[in-house]
């Protein structure tokens, strides 16, 4: 830790990590559900869980990208945050907000529009803290040195908090309404959060593999390109069947296919940067993070997206199961083990250690990883075989879900080791152990050996 | 790569070609406003009882277990078609009464069967909803669902 001011980082991951065993325990908790719909079907209803875990999942990501900023700014501009004071107010506002918005839902008060089900006031919190963080991060990066990580960076950041504004515009025509809707989900996910993923990749592989600032800020500004050039018109493909005009079948159908790029241009950056470098960083359970994520984020984002994204297809497979298995693994990928990634980076030097418990990381990222993806498989085959009983043959809903229960109770056990994995994170960041799990080899082993 | 493609040369082809792709997305949305105002979703009038009938949809979150055009939560069946399904897209009077019989039929308490909550809904709000089932119908989706099924 160059900077003082960067222990700020700190108390946002704690309160990142808390949400995030929130949103897996609500997941969990669902996954429950579907094998056992009886199971709290009148206390606590399915539609409030799932209200819980996707929430929980969005503000816990973004806090982590205020940590991840909060840490990386400093080092980037070479001086201390403009005010930390107004960084932990910030923080205050989000924790009030988001407990507010639980306990909101738990008594059955939310708005209706799917992940912004917040209560007017919490969003009003959510901007003003939004309008706190950049007048923060923007006044640290203006009086300091200016780099490309932090113009990407902040680029996201400012639009993402702009596009937030469409939280507010709920027009009472349903097909105006969906549209707009997707202003803020598409364009976050799709478009600036992906300039804020890269610019932390950036970072990331700067530091952990010692290649030349030039070879990587001149990969980012290739990667965001191709981002925004795809993912703007992108948002088409979920144009398709809301009421909107006909011609965004092409429009969506062919942008979207290109989305893919920008998702594999990231993971050979990282692969190619950490080939390249010449350092050997002591922080392996980083790098293990950095290169997962880049590789999950081309397979969840990339690959699961291109399979449904063609209208023709589409057409059929809209609404089913496959897409939840896209949904789940292109979140994990890009955004989760991203901010993983820079937690584990982060959190020795938060704590003025060598990097430590790095064992018991790597292991929750393959039981997480592993969980992951074998969810994302058995929602893939139940995805397709709904897909060819209900839009082909034409079966109903119930029957159709009725006959994929072996499906949902292999998704449970996934599930379940996605949740081991994640405490074990959880734990392997707060629980200092003395020694390793296995003790450590030498760090540069002797040629030859 | 390296030498034709300096470091400046990609930032200045990002932020050009990103402004280019914001403006055509803008022009596209400006039309597709007015086509679904004037034509997709223009065969029912948009009325007070419509209006009053989506903040009921939202009030009870139905989207977290429904889909409504696909989009929601895949735990219980799509509901953009559903007044073509119970056949009574035509009849403001047979959508009433099946959605009323239906909603206050819940929760079945089925052994192993997904149970729907039961909201405790005036003849007012469930009319309101009956209604924006039916103009959710109404609006052309591009022949999407496949088929009644959903």
């Amino acid at each position: 830790m160059k900077y003082q001011s960067q222990k700020v980082a700190y108390w946002y991951i704690l309160a990142a990590l808390a949400l995030f065993g929130i949103q897996v325990a609500g997941g969990l908790l669902a996954g429950w559900v579907y094998v056992s719909p009886n199971f709290l079907s009148e206390l606590l209803p399915f539609n409030v869980i799932r209200m819980i875990h996707t929430n929980a999942l969005i503000v816990w990501l973004l806090l982590g990208f205020f940590a991840a900023a909060y840490f990386l700014v400093p080092e980037e501009a070479e001086r201390e945050i403009w005010s930390p004071k107004l960084a932990y107010l910030q923080l205050v506002i989000l924790l009030v907000g988001t407990l507010g918005a639980v306990g909101s839902y738990l008594v059955g008060i939310h708005g209706g529009r799917e992940f912004l089900e917040q209560p007017l006031w919490v969003k009003f919190g959510i901007l003003v803290a939004a309008l706190i963080f950049l007048l923060n991060v923007s006044m640290t990066v203006l009086s300091g040195k200016r780099t490309a990580i932090t113009n990407v960076l902040l680029m996201g950041l400012w639009l993402l908090s702009l596009l937030w504004v469409f939280a507010f515009i709920n027009p009472d025509n349903l097909s105006l309404d969906k549209m707009y809707w997707w202003f803020v989900v598409h364009l976050w996910v799709e478009a600036t959060w992906e300039l804020v993923m890269a610019a932390i990749l950036a970072f990331l592989l700067l530091k952990l593999t010692g290649v030349d600032r030039e070879v990587v800020e001149k990969w980012l500004y290739v990667i965001v390109a191709t981002a925004l050039f795809s993912g703007i018109l992108g948002t088409g493909h979920h144009f398709y069947w809301i009421g909107l005009p006909g011609y965004w079948q092409w429009v969506g159908s062919i942008f979207s296919t290109f989305e893919v790029i920008p998702f594999f241009l990231m993971m050979s950056f990282a692969f190619v940067m950490v080939w390249k470098g010449r350092k050997t960083h002591p922080n392996k359970a980083a790098l293990l993070w950095s290169l997962g994520s880049s590789t999950v984020a081309f397979f969840g984002a990339g690959v699961w997206g291109f399979l449904h994204t063609l209208h023709g297809v589409n057409f059929y497979s809209h609404g089913t199961q496959i897409t939840a298995a896209h949904g789940h693994l292109a979140f994990y990928g890009a955004y989760v083990a991203l901010n993983l990634a820079v937690f584990s980076y982060a959190m020795p030097m938060l704590r003025q250690r060598e990097p430590y418990n790095q064992v018991l990381n790597m292991a929750s990222f393959w039981l997480m990883t592993g969980g992951m993806a074998f969810m994302t498989f058995v929602l893939t085959f139940a995805g397709t075989i709904q897909t060819h009983m209900q839009r082909v043959v034409g079966d109903y809903y119930m029957d159709v879900q009725d006959s994929l229960s072996v499906f949902y109770l292999m998704r449970f056990g996934a599930g379940a080791a996605v949740v081991i994995g994640a405490l074990l994170f959880i734990y392997s960041m707060l629980v200092v152990r003395r020694k390793e799990v296995i003790t450590p080899g030498p760090a540069n082993p002797v040629p030859g050996e | 790569m390296a030498e034709i493609l300096t470091k400046s040369r990609a930032r200045n082809i990002f932020y050009g070609g990103s402004i280019f792709f914001v403006v055509v997305f803008v022009g596209m949305t400006v039309h597709s406003h007015r086509y679904v105002v004037q034509t997709s979703t223009a065969g029912m009038p948009l009325s007070e009882e419509v209006r009053h009938g989506k903040h009921v949809w939202e009030e009870h979150s139905c989207i977290n277990c429904h889909s409504l055009h696909g989009e929601g939560a895949y735990f219980a069946p799509e509901l953009g078609n559903v007044t073509t399904r119970w056949g009574v897209q035509d009849s403001p009077d047979d959508a009433f009464w099946m959605l009323k019989g239906w909603i206050e039929s819940q929760p079945s308490g089925l052994e192993g069967r997904r149970q729907m909550p039961r909201y405790e809904l005036t003849d007012e709000d469930i009319r309101a909803l009956s209604e924006f089932l039916r103009w959710a119908d109404q609006t052309d989706t591009q022949g999407w669902p496949p088929n009644d099924a959903g």
